[in-house]
């Protein structure tokens, strides 16, 4: 027995539609079966992970503020993708965005600073993260260095930068030694949107973004040229489209994105700077934009669905004491899942039998 | 023992992991596949390992689970890439994403555990040679296997008849699936042997390097050793070069710091991923007339019938 691939005459766009569902679908017969394996009721558990958290408010907002970074990287990731450059370093432009960010709140603080701080911080969040993004976009363009690589190598370089500002010269002298700046003042901080809530105003940011990106795609030239660029490179060069430009404009975009994504997490949610600001914000994006289909409405959709997982993960350990990296391990096969499905879109998978084979042979 | 000697020993234990992975990923991207999750099947790797020396109290066994770990792995891998002609950039992404998780799971139960590390060869009187008898007669198995093997890779690719049809495949697969050979089939087996070996680079981790497992212990070693396969523009003398000149910087850095160098750890720490940058840039940068690269390296292959 044998399985081969056949290629479709054209795209099936029921597949593509309804390939990220039979996705979760499998996901979650896998997910069972591990819950089974660590001795855990895998309907109970699957229950704690993905309907009680949608039953009660403050659950759903805190998907909402879940939602919002991977949502915002997702999105940049998408562009990146779509014109086949691969931006895989969204947590380190997320962290970097975070601390430049972070220097406006920590040099301002305590200051009589008025109300342009918190927009000059997510100024400060977007461009540190576009130029930190712009590294490895450079390196590709001018030098032709992988910027797979590159990109990623440059996380552990944010990570490292951030623990140093954070223990050293921006360490709270009134935080017992711990490793984070001081709480930062009201104007460096993000509103929430409901009183006494945790929903903030990053969330409408998050949508603008989406909206924003579905009109870039949809409707503008630009948008076009990073389309063909992707799927037809000779034809996007007789086109007379700049490859190189389109490279470098998708990083700069993703890189402002997780910037700002980064700053809004730090000055929002949390509070302050400190190590383990991202639990993989920025590698978990990479999943939402292809479970989206790098399709700005499905990385909505897609953001909100796992950032559910992170809050039904965190549920599970408390009352079912599952291990949080079951999150993980969920989120890699969920991925190995809406890539395996997406592979339908383009093949039609055939099982051939022995006897099968040999007729086929004989002719 | 003199600090040049302990310097050397210590660059030696830290550049085999890299080695070790850097030599499977070099043969499975010789046969023309981009396998990204080296990270990945490396942590899972080092979990299993220690898991399987923990339980059985043999280095042996917990090597062995490690190979089979990473194979496992891999053979995810390659069913989703060269059955499924999914993306093979994406794919291995999601290894990545997964080992990482799998480890956690795996190791959970082993955090603060230790086991004692594999056993330093001692040859009486060779290995007692003042300065260089320790360095050469007295590492563990795992540095002279590591040395083996990348001599036997050059010796598969270069000598061997399998080799030149690996090679084939990785530059050209239409031709070589119209010369009659198992694209498909050989480019698993290199996969494999990717995953083995990027198993056993991640359990000499904890079964040689530390005495113990920790998570997220491979600290981005999988992504420095894809890097070192460019660095040594896919050419198994060179890998070795590469692998043992990164030991030298994080050993280096990690003696600076000691050494109370007035220099924040943290930047001394993000010296081997800031110097991995570098080198891609100063490498890809020379090589402005045509890639060495294989030419086919991470295309979709579909046979035709």
């Amino acid at each position: 027995m044998q399985l081969v691939l056949e290629k479709r005459a054209e795209r099936s766009r029921t597949i593509a539609l309804v390939s990220p569902l039979i996705a979760i679908a499998l996901t979650l017969i896998t997910m069972s079966v591990l819950f089974a394996i660590l001795g855990k009721n895998p309907i109970t558990a699957l229950g704690v992970y993905f309907i009680a958290p949608l039953t009660d408010g403050y659950s759903l907002q805190e998907i909402a503020v879940k939602a919002t970074p991977l949502v915002m990287i997702a999105i940049g990731l998408s562009l990146c993708y779509l014109a086949n450059a691969w931006n895989i370093g969204a947590e380190g432009q997320f962290l970097i965005g975070a601390v430049a960010g972070s220097w406006i709140a920590v040099t301002t603080q305590g200051t009589e600073a008025g109300h342009w701080v918190l927009p000059a911080m997510l100024v400060a969040g977007a461009v540190a993260g576009a130029l930190y993004a712009l590294i490895p976009a450079l390196c590709r363009v001018r030098f032709g260095a992988s910027e797979i690589l590159t990109s990623l190598m440059l996380v552990y370089v944010a990570d490292l930068l951030l623990d140093y500002l954070v223990r050293g010269p921006w360490r709270d002298p009134a935080g017992f030694n711990f490793p984070t700046t001081a709480e930062f003042d009201p104007v460096a901080t993000v509103p929430v949107l409901i009183e006494g809530g945790r929903l903030h105003l990053g969330s409408i940011i998050a949508l603008i973004v989406v909206a924003g990106a579905f009109v870039l795609l949809d409707r503008t030239i630009k948008g076009f040229e990073i389309r063909v660029v992707g799927v037809a490179p000779r034809a996007a060069r007789f086109g007379g489209f700049n490859a190189n430009q389109l490279v470098l404009l998708t990083f700069a975009v993703s890189g402002a994105l997780a910037g700002l994504a980064g700053i809004i997490e730090v000055a929002g949610p949390i509070g302050h700077l400190q190590p383990g600001i991202s639990p993989g914000y920025g590698f978990t994006a990479i999943i939402v934009a292809f479970l989206g289909r790098l399709n700005p409405i499905g990385i909505l959709i897609a953001g909100l669905f796992l950032a559910l997982t992170f809050i039904g993960g965190e549920q599970a350990q408390i009352t079912m004491k599952i291990p949080l990296d079951v999150t993980k391990v969920f989120q890699g096969i969920l991925l190995f899942y809406v890539l395996a499905c997406d592979s339908l879109i383009l093949y039609r998978f055939k099982l051939v039998f022995a006897a099968r084979q040999v007729q086929s042979a004989a002719r | 023992m003199l600090l040049v000697e302990a310097i050397i020993l210590s660059v030696l234990a830290a550049s085999t992991p890299l080695l070790l992975a850097a030599t499977g990923e070099l043969v499975t991207e010789r046969a023309g596949v981009l396998n990204l999750g080296v990270e990945g099947m490396m942590i899972v790797g080092a979990a299993c390992g220690f898991a399987g020396a923990w339980v059985s109290g043999s280095i042996i066994v917990g090597a062995l689970c490690g190979i089979v770990a990473g194979m496992l792995t891999s053979l995810i891998f390659a069913f989703m890439t060269l059955g499924l002609a999914v993306n093979q950039v994406a794919t291995g992404l999601a290894l990545t994403i997964l080992g990482i998780g799998l480890s956690g799971l795996i190791g959970a139960r082993f955090v603060g555990e230790r086991i004692t590390t594999a056993p330093k060869l001692s040859i009486p009187g060779l290995t007692d040679i003042p300065l260089v008898g320790r360095i050469l007669f007295g590492e563990d198995a795992f540095v002279y296997l590591s040395l083996a093997l990348i001599i036997g890779v050059w010796w598969f690719l270069y000598r061997t008849r399998a080799g030149l049809v690996l090679r084939a495949c990785g530059d050209n697969h239409v031709s070589a699936h119209a010369l009659g050979y198992p694209v498909l089939r050989i480019r698993m087996l290199a996969v494999l042997f990717g995953g083995a070996c990027a198993g056993l680079a991640g359990a000499y981790l904890p079964l040689a390097y530390t005495p113990f497992f920790i998570p997220g212990m491979t600290a981005g070693r999988g992504w420095i050793a894809l890097a070192l396969v460019v660095f040594a523009s896919w050419r198994p003398g060179r890998l070795v070069i590469g692998a043992y000149l990164f030991g030298a910087v994080t050993i280096l850095q990690l003696h600076a710091q000691g050494a109370g160098v007035g220099i924040p750890s943290q930047f001394m720490s993000a010296l081997p991923y800031l110097a991995t940058v570098i080198v891609l840039v100063l490498l890809s940068r020379a090589r402005t007339g045509g890639s060495t690269a294989p030419a086919a390296l991470g295309t979709v292959f579909v046979p035709d019938r």
